[in-house]
Order: C-alpha cells, then sequence, then structure tokens
C-alpha cells in the first residue's frame, strides 16, 4: 500500500489506542488488552472499508459494524470519536454513570453504535440477523463483526454461523480476533477453540487467515470477501492482546484492568513516541 | 361457547391474514408445524425463515434485523421462547428496545403428553421482569388474533403467549374490541373478582355462575395484557368487591397472581388468593386429567373465591 495511505492507517491506529488509553484510566476499570488487539482492524475498517457518514450515523443503506466482542467497546469508543461522531473528549466519559459510552456498546445511546452487544455470541448472531435484512431488502450494504477468540466459546457463535452459511450470507464478513487469552489464561487452557480457520470452513465460510496488525493483509482479506459469492467470509486475524503498549502485550492480566496513572503516563508516552 | 380453537391455531392464520397489510417477517425454530406458522410459511415462503433448532440465536438474529427497521415475527414453544432464550430476548432485543414479536407456543401444562420439561410455567415471571417488554395472553381465538395484530402496531419487543388446547370461544361478538393494556369487565358483580387470563377466563366465566347458585356475586375480569397490567380495573374491583381471586395457567409465583397482588398492596390491600400451578413442574397426562391435577377448574376457583370472601374484614 502506498506510503501516505499506510501513514493514514498508522495514525489512526494510534489515535484509537490513545483514546483506549484515556478511557479505561479514567473509568479505572475496563479492557484495555482486547481493545488493544482490534485497533488496527478497527482502524482499516472505518477508514477505508466502512460506507459510513459520521454526520448521518443511521443513514439507511451504511453498511453495518458490530462489535460481537462488546467489552472491547474502548476501541469502538475510541474509532467513533476519532471519526467524527462525537467529541474525543468524550472518551473520558466511559463507563461513568450519565455516560453514553456504557461499559458494552448501547446502540441507543452511542452514535455510529449499530448493535447493542457485548454478552458474548449474541453479536454475531444480530450481524447475521442485519446481513440477511439486507439480502431481504436486495440491499448492497455488507456488516463485518467481530468476535473474540475466546468468545468463540459460546455454543451460540457456532449457532450463527451455521445460519449465515446457511443462507449464503456473502454480506457478512465475521473477523475472529485471535490474541490467545482470555480472563482466565491462555484459550488454549482455558477451553481450546482453536483451529477457527478449520472449524470455520466445517461451518461454511470462506476463510482468511491473516496477521491482525498487518495493514496490507487486513486490506486484501477485506477485498477478498467482497469477491466470494454465495458464503459468508471469515477472517482469522492473529492478534496481540495489549498490542501497542509494550508492558501490555501478551499479558492476560491486561484484559480487564485499567491503567494507575503512572501506567497511563507510561503507554501514552510510548504511544506519542 | 360451541366452538372450541387452540389460539396457537389463531396465532398462524393471524399472521397470514395479516401478512398483505403489513410488512414483517416470520421466524421459527424448527417448530413451524407446531407454532402454526407453517401456513405463513406456506403463503409468503420469501418472508420465512427457518433458524433450526437454535432459539437463542434466532432471537439474536430477529433483534439484528428489527435494527434495520423492519418488524420480526419470532416463534417456538414458551418454554425456548422464555425460558431458553432468556438472556437474548433481554439483552438482544429487551435492552435496544427493538421490534421484535416474541410468539411463544405451548405455553403452561396445556402441552399434555409432552410432560414438563415443555410445559411452561414460568414465561409471564421471566418476561415480566424485562424493562419495557409487554406481554399479551390471549383468552380465546379471537383475542389472538387481536393481539397479533396490537403487537405489531405496537413500538418494542411484545411477547405474545398462545396454547396448544383447543378452548371455547367467548370473544366472538360484534362489540368485541380489543385494547393493549385494558382488562375487559366481562361480568359485574359485587361480592368478588375473578381475574383471568387465557384459557382460565372462560372458566372463569363458569366459575362466576357456581358462585351465583350459592347467593354469591362474582366480577370477572380478563387480563389479557399481563405488562403493562390494567392497575385501574384492579384497583376499582378491589375497592368495590373487597377481594380479588386470580387465575391463570402459570406458576402462582410471578405471573398474574403476582402482578395483581403487586397492585393492590400499593393501592386499595385487600386479599387476593390465587389459582395457578402451586410452585410446581408439570407432569405428561391429558389435558383434562392435568387441568383437575393442578387445579386449573372452575369449581377451584370457586373455592378460592369463598376463601377471599372469608378473609374479607
Amino acid at each position: 500500500m502506498e506510503q501516505a495511505k499506510l501513514q493514514k492507517l498508522c495514525d489512526m491506529a494510534r489515535r484509537i489506542r490513545i483514546g483506549i488509553i484515556e478511557g479505561t484510566h479514567a473509568a479505572k476499570s475496563g479492557h484495555p488488552g482486547g481493545s488493544l488487539s482490534i485497533a488496527d482492524i478497527m482502524a482499516y475498517l472505518y477508514t477505508e472499508e466502512l460506507n459510513i457518514d459520521p454526520q448521518n450515523p443511521t443513514m439507511a443503506d451504511r453498511d453495518r459494524f458490530v462489535l460481537s466482542k462488546g467489552h472491547c467497546a474502548p476501541a469502538l469508543y475510541s474509532t467513533l470519536a476519532n471519526r467524527g461522531y462525537f467529541p474525543v473528549e468524550e472518551l473520558t466519559t466511559l463507563r461513568k454513570h450519565g455516560s453514553r459510552l456504557q461499559g458494552h456498546p448501547d446502540m441507543t445511546l452511542t452514535p455510529g453504535v449499530d448493535m447493542s452487544a457485548g454478552s458474548l455470541g449474541l453479536g454475531i448472531s444480530s450481524a447475521a440477523g442485519m446481513a440477511l435484512a439486507g439480502k431481504v431488502d436486495g440491499k448492497s450494504y455488507r456488516v463485518y463483526t467481530i468476535i473474540g477468540d475466546g468468545e468463540s466459546e459460546e455454543g451460540q457463535v457456532w449457532e450463527a454461523c451455521m445460519f449465515a452459511a446457511h443462507y449464503k450470507l456473502d454480506n457478512l464478513c465475521v473477523i475472529v480476533d485471535w490474541n490467545g487469552l482470555q480472563i482466565d489464561g491462555p484459550i488454549a487452557e482455558v477451553m481450546d477453540p482453536t483451529p477457527h480457520d478449520k472449524k470455520l470452513e466445517a461451518f461454511g465460510f470462506h476463510v482468511i487467515s491473516i496477521d491482525g496488525h498487518d495493514f496490507d493483509a487486513i486490506e486484501a482479506a477485506l477485498a477478498e470477501a467482497k469477491t466470494v459469492k454465495g458464503k459468508p467470509t471469515a477472517i482469522v486475524a492473529r492478534t496481540v492482546k495489549g498490542k501497542g503498549v509494550s508492558f501490555m502485550e501478551n499479558k492476560v492480566n491486561w484484559h480487564g484492568a485499567a491503567p494507575n496513572d503512572e501506567q497511563y503516563e507510561a503507554a501514552l508516552a510510548e504511544l506519542n513516541a | 361457547m360451541a366452538d372450541k380453537i387452540a389460539t396457537r391455531e389463531s396465532y398462524g392464520a393471524a399472521l397470514v391474514e395479516l401478512a398483505d397489510k403489513y410488512d414483517f417477517l416470520v421466524m421459527d425454530a424448527d417448530l413451524a408445524e407446531a407454532t402454526k406458522t407453517v401456513k405463513f410459511k406456506k403463503a409468503h415462503p420469501e418472508r420465512f425463515f427457518d433458524c433450526g433448532i437454535a432459539e437463542g440465536n434466532m432471537m439474536s438474529v430477529a433483534a439484528g434485523i428489527a435494527t434495520t427497521g423492519k418488524t420480526v415475527f419470532a416463534s417456538t414453544f414458551a418454554m425456548f421462547a422464555a425460558g431458553r432464550a432468556f438472556e437474548q430476548v433481554r439483552n438482544s432485543i429487551g435492552y435496544p428496545h427493538l421490534n421484535v414479536k416474541i410468539g411463544a407456543t405451548h405455553a403452561g401444562i396445556t402441552v399434555g403428553e409432552d410432560g414438563a420439561t415443555h410445559q411452561c410455567n414460568e414465561d409471564f415471571g421471566l418476561m415480566r421482569t424485562i424493562p419495557g417488554m409487554t406481554i399479551v395472553n390471549p383468552s380465546d381465538a379471537v383475542e389472538a388474533k387481536a393481539a397479533v395484530e396490537a403487537a405489531i402496531n405496537t413500538n418494542g419487543p411484545f411477547y405474545l403467549r398462545f396454547g396448544r388446547y383447543a378452548v371455547p370461544v367467548i370473544n366472538d361478538n360484534p362489540e368485541y374490541h380489543f385494547e393493549l393494556g385494558k382488562g375487559v369487565l366481562l361480568a359485574d358483580g359485587t361480592d368478588v373478582t375473578l381475574v383471568a387470563t387465557g384459557i382460565m377466563v372462560a372458566m372463569a366465566l363458569e366459575a362466576k355462575e357456581l358462585l351465583a347458585q350459592e347467593g354469591i356475586s362474582a366480577r370477572v375480569i380478563n387480563i389479557h395484557t399481563i405488562k403493562p397490567i390494567d392497575a385501574e380495573i384492579i384497583e376499582k374491583a378491589a375497592k368495590e368487591t373487597g377481594a380479588i381471586v386470580t387465575a391463570e395457567e402459570h406458576n402462582i409465583i410471578g405471573g398474574l397472581g403476582s402482578a395483581v397482588a403487586e397492585v393492590v398492596g400499593e393501592c386499595a390491600p385487600v386479599p387476593v388468593v390465587r389459582v395457578g400451578v402451586r410452585d410446581s413442574y408439570g407432569h405428561s397426562g391429558t389435558v383434562p386429567a392435568l387441568l383437575e391435577a393442578y387445579g386449573l377448574t372452575p369449581a377451584s376457583i370457586a373455592e378460592a373465591a369463598k376463601k377471599a370472601l372469608a378473609l374479607k374484614k
């Protein structure tokens, strides 16, 4: 990809990560690890991929995005704010009483949030529903959803996959954030849901495996997904939990812990470097 | 009261009848033949989607469809709609207040021979605690059809409860008018009020006759809308008759009896005696045998009325 475009994406991802740190630090709680792991994918989706208009968040024919791993709302909010849906300053109201930025996404409160989700396994089903509605209405919009690798331990994820393949939802793109860690430890130790690629293929998906921090790979995968007809696409993205903040990378305890003041300064220094 | 029709039959027929008037989709979870959405499936296959045996997924999918502005009926047995898929109904449909209409059939013990695993006596309790959920339990085929149309015309989540068992048609008259959230005064009386819902409404009317033979004047109210409950008609009945009996094909915990007691307790304390399934599971058997065994009969309602009268000061 061109240097200028890459620079733009890197800058967006950096700003998304800063917003994640700002939000979780101010909230004194939240989920920075899995938010940071999807920051690059979010940057690409909202900068290059989605047909959206921040001035008209409910535009009828817009592409839809569902954050099925809704605990990573800090990443979604930071992305939306940096894309102009609401002021970036609002990110520090995360999880506070009276804020539009709930602990998990609420479509009735936050501009740009297409579906309330976060109870794991539910969002991917709703994304499939949106894709089906698009088919029924003969619309060309596409639906994207990010699920967690740990989330795929929920049976409903596979019910949704069965449904998406059965109804040939080629307008649906499921992205698996394979960062390898969940609350209780490595997914391989807690309840191994792998191999996602083979399982999703068996469920009727066109599967593309990528490095979830490589913008060229993200771009190529999303482009390929759009050429697939008659079946949904899954992008299995290998990612690093906590990516971009060195002391958070690959550390399970950063799944659901907020940075204290000192850690906050260190994280921002690193992201601003 | 010659005709007997199961409300599920009326549900399926109503979906077909209303298909041209309103734009909606229908989903089922491999029970279309039983829930009677099969009638809609045959008439409008392009608007019908089977989700297979995956009720939780169906509810969240329906919610996703509803975000695009469509109205969706999601059908399965009450046990799986309110029980299995409770969390999906709460979080995917209830929390964002989406236009999903849950058509729950085979509610209560009148499922009959299939037994306890499929006899849902808990759905009112479960659905009532979801903020913004409307719950309607029609008393007969006429009311069931009206309820389906009301669901389409009401914004937000809606739980419709239908039965498998054929019950008497009691509302087949030109004056019948369904008003969501309003109890229906079916017969006036002064000593006690029988507040019934669903299949128990016809039985309450019979109980009134039994009580009349003993010189007791009973008022009969049909509560088709379990939520929001018609507090006004209940408060008035409490104040004017001074004693209330509730009758429902549901656990006495969490359903109509609880809802009425909540209203009465807060605005007009009088005795409330509950007729229903007394905090137990169902059982296999013929419907008449089960209704008798679980005390869901006109005689039980009349008995409860006498208890309520004895408690009246």
